[in-house]
């Protein structure tokens, strides 16, 4: 594929390579990709991006399918079935079909993707993806000349998900995405993390991220993917239409209406741990800025 | 008033200062738990809203005094000033924690009163405790009066559901929690008010 995106964060960035190599030799016991989580925390690289621990990663969640609570996903989400699951992609495709997740699996390679995170409520985290890209599996079933937009849903199973009998939100949860903003080499199905599978409360068993916007865009446990012409309906700005927009671009100069989104906090700093501030486009202006060209982010926020 | 009486007796036997102990434990307790990791991961986030809710908790309790009493005879009465000042206690932590811990910036923080109406809502309930808080003493009541200071404490008439509102517009999405709290202190204002007017008609 022409102008794929290359990935600059290695897991050798996090720390300098002597460092890393020494850790290495001191702990060749633990796995290698663990490790550099550990050695990320001790020495992060200029960028400051040192991953989160895989605690931090798997117990401070937002997946409202299991309560509200940052703690209730870890505490909750063991009950959902992801064995077996499928993704029924359909719409304006070629070759719609249910497609089982290995057989998604098999048409691609998973790859390490150290991204950014930030969350609409103002905090943030680093985290260590395993995932492909979007584009590979689109292009695998064929995207129709008349699609715009590319929409996904969540599972919906309230038995599983407690949360899902509140009326929280409108269930099952929804996102979109532009057809350009999916194609994008940014943007991946994520289904593991740290090496490993993906934690049920981080989206299990694929998800999306989309490193370059809001959190609550990178939909979790993605049973469908249909390609549309319209823009599709996304549960938070169904819900607030003036707080949570369909682009949520992270942007530090478009506050939520109801606290500021110039500044963030990093997870894991603990009880002193200071603001920063929030980059545009969660510091991923270079690759996707040209995406929005002449667009008002004020007003399409 | 059957058991009222019974209750009230042995209630004249229990003192005050409990209550100020008992009530103020749990402010360390939360600071010790977030600076050892027992709240999480974001313990700034999670000591802020624990502070909070324990305030509103014990001002809430404080408005249900008078009704019980007029309900049920039970008199709480001498146990309120403490569950106002405990609440306070809390309430002025969790404004020092978004000051010194949150946001760490004072320009950031008057942008936040400015800007954010759930910010400025608290701040103003915060505010229209602090009086209440100073003419706590005996003294300061003798000062002022009986009138006088009566007519100045129903400013906590308004500054407790104020506080339950400010909860309530900082949460995501449809959230039940912060609605029963609020919906909690409304009822026990309207009973306060139907009390009052059935105690006229009488």
């Amino acid at each position: 594929m022409a102008g794929r995106w290359r990935n600059t964060l290695k897991w050798s960035d996090v720390t300098s390579e002597g460092a890393y190599l020494d850790r290495r030799q001191a702990m060749a016991a633990v796995g290698a990709l663990a490790l550099s989580g550990i050695a990320g925390r001790a020495r992060a690289n200029e960028d400051g991006l040192a991953p989160n621990t895989w605690d931090e990663i798997t117990r401070y969640n937002n997946f409202y399918e299991f309560g509200t609570g940052k703690e209730d996903p870890w505490h909750n989400a063991g009950r959902m079935t992801t064995d077996p699951w499928a993704v029924e992609i359909g719409g304006l495709v070629d070759r719609p079909g249910t497609y089982d997740l290995a057989d998604i699996l098999s048409g691609v390679s998973l790859e390490e993707r150290l991204y950014r995170l930030r969350c609409v409520e103002a905090w943030s985290m680093v985290v260590p993806w395993v995932g492909f890209e979007l584009a590979d599996l689109l292009n695998r079933v064929g995207v129709q000349p008349s699609a715009k937009y590319v929409a996904f849903q969540t599972l919906h199973r309230p038995e599983e998900m407690p949360g899902q009998r509140s009326p929280i939100l409108d269930w099952p949860y929804v996102e979109g995405l532009r057809l350009d903003e999916a194609m994008h080499p940014l943007t991946i199905l994520a289904t593991g993390l740290y090496g490993k599978d993906l934690p049920n409360q981080n989206g299990a068993p694929i998800r999306l991220v989309v490193p370059w916007k809001y959190g609550f865009k990178s939909i979790k446990s993605v049973v469908r993917i249909t390609l549309t012409a319209d823009q599709p309906l996304t549960s938070w700005n169904a819900y607030a239409p003036n707080e949570y927009g369909f682009y949520s671009n992270v942007n530090p100069d478009v506050d939520h209406p109801r606290w500021s989104q110039a500044t963030e906090r990093r997870i894991g700093g603990g009880l002193f741990s200071p603001r920063v501030p929030t980059q545009m486009f969660n510091g991923y202006a270079e690759e996707v800025a040209g995406l929005y060209a002449g667009m008002d982010l004020k007003k399409l926020f | 008033m059957g058991v009222a009486g019974p209750i009230n007796a042995a209630l004249r036997r229990v003192p005050v200062w409990p209550v100020y102990v008992i009530g103020m434990a749990p402010a360390p307790w939360f600071f010790w738990l977030a600076a050892t990791g027992g709240l999480g991961v974001e313990p700034i986030a999670a000591l802020e809203q624990r502070l909070g809710l324990t305030g509103l908790q014990f001002l809430t309790a404080g408005l249900a005094v008078t009704p019980l009493r007029r309900l049920t005879g039970i008199s709480l009465i001498r146990y309120r000033r403490a569950l106002g000042l405990v609440g306070f206690f809390h309430i002025a932590l969790h404004l020092c924690v978004w000051l010194a811990l949150d946001l760490q910036s004072w320009p950031l923080v008057w942008a936040d009163i400015l800007k954010r109406p759930y910010i400025t809502i608290g701040m103003v309930a915060f505010l229209l405790l602090v009086p209440l808080a100073l003419t706590s003493t005996d003294r300061a009541l003798r000062r002022l009066g009986p009138v006088r200071w009566r007519r100045l404490h129903r400013l906590v008439y308004l500054a407790v559901p104020l506080g339950a509102i400010h909860f309530a517009m900082l949460v995501k999405g449809w959230q039940p929690e912060p609605l029963v709290y609020l919906g909690a202190i409304l009822a026990l204002l309207a009973l306060r008010i139907r009390l009052q007017r059935a105690r006229v008609a009488v």
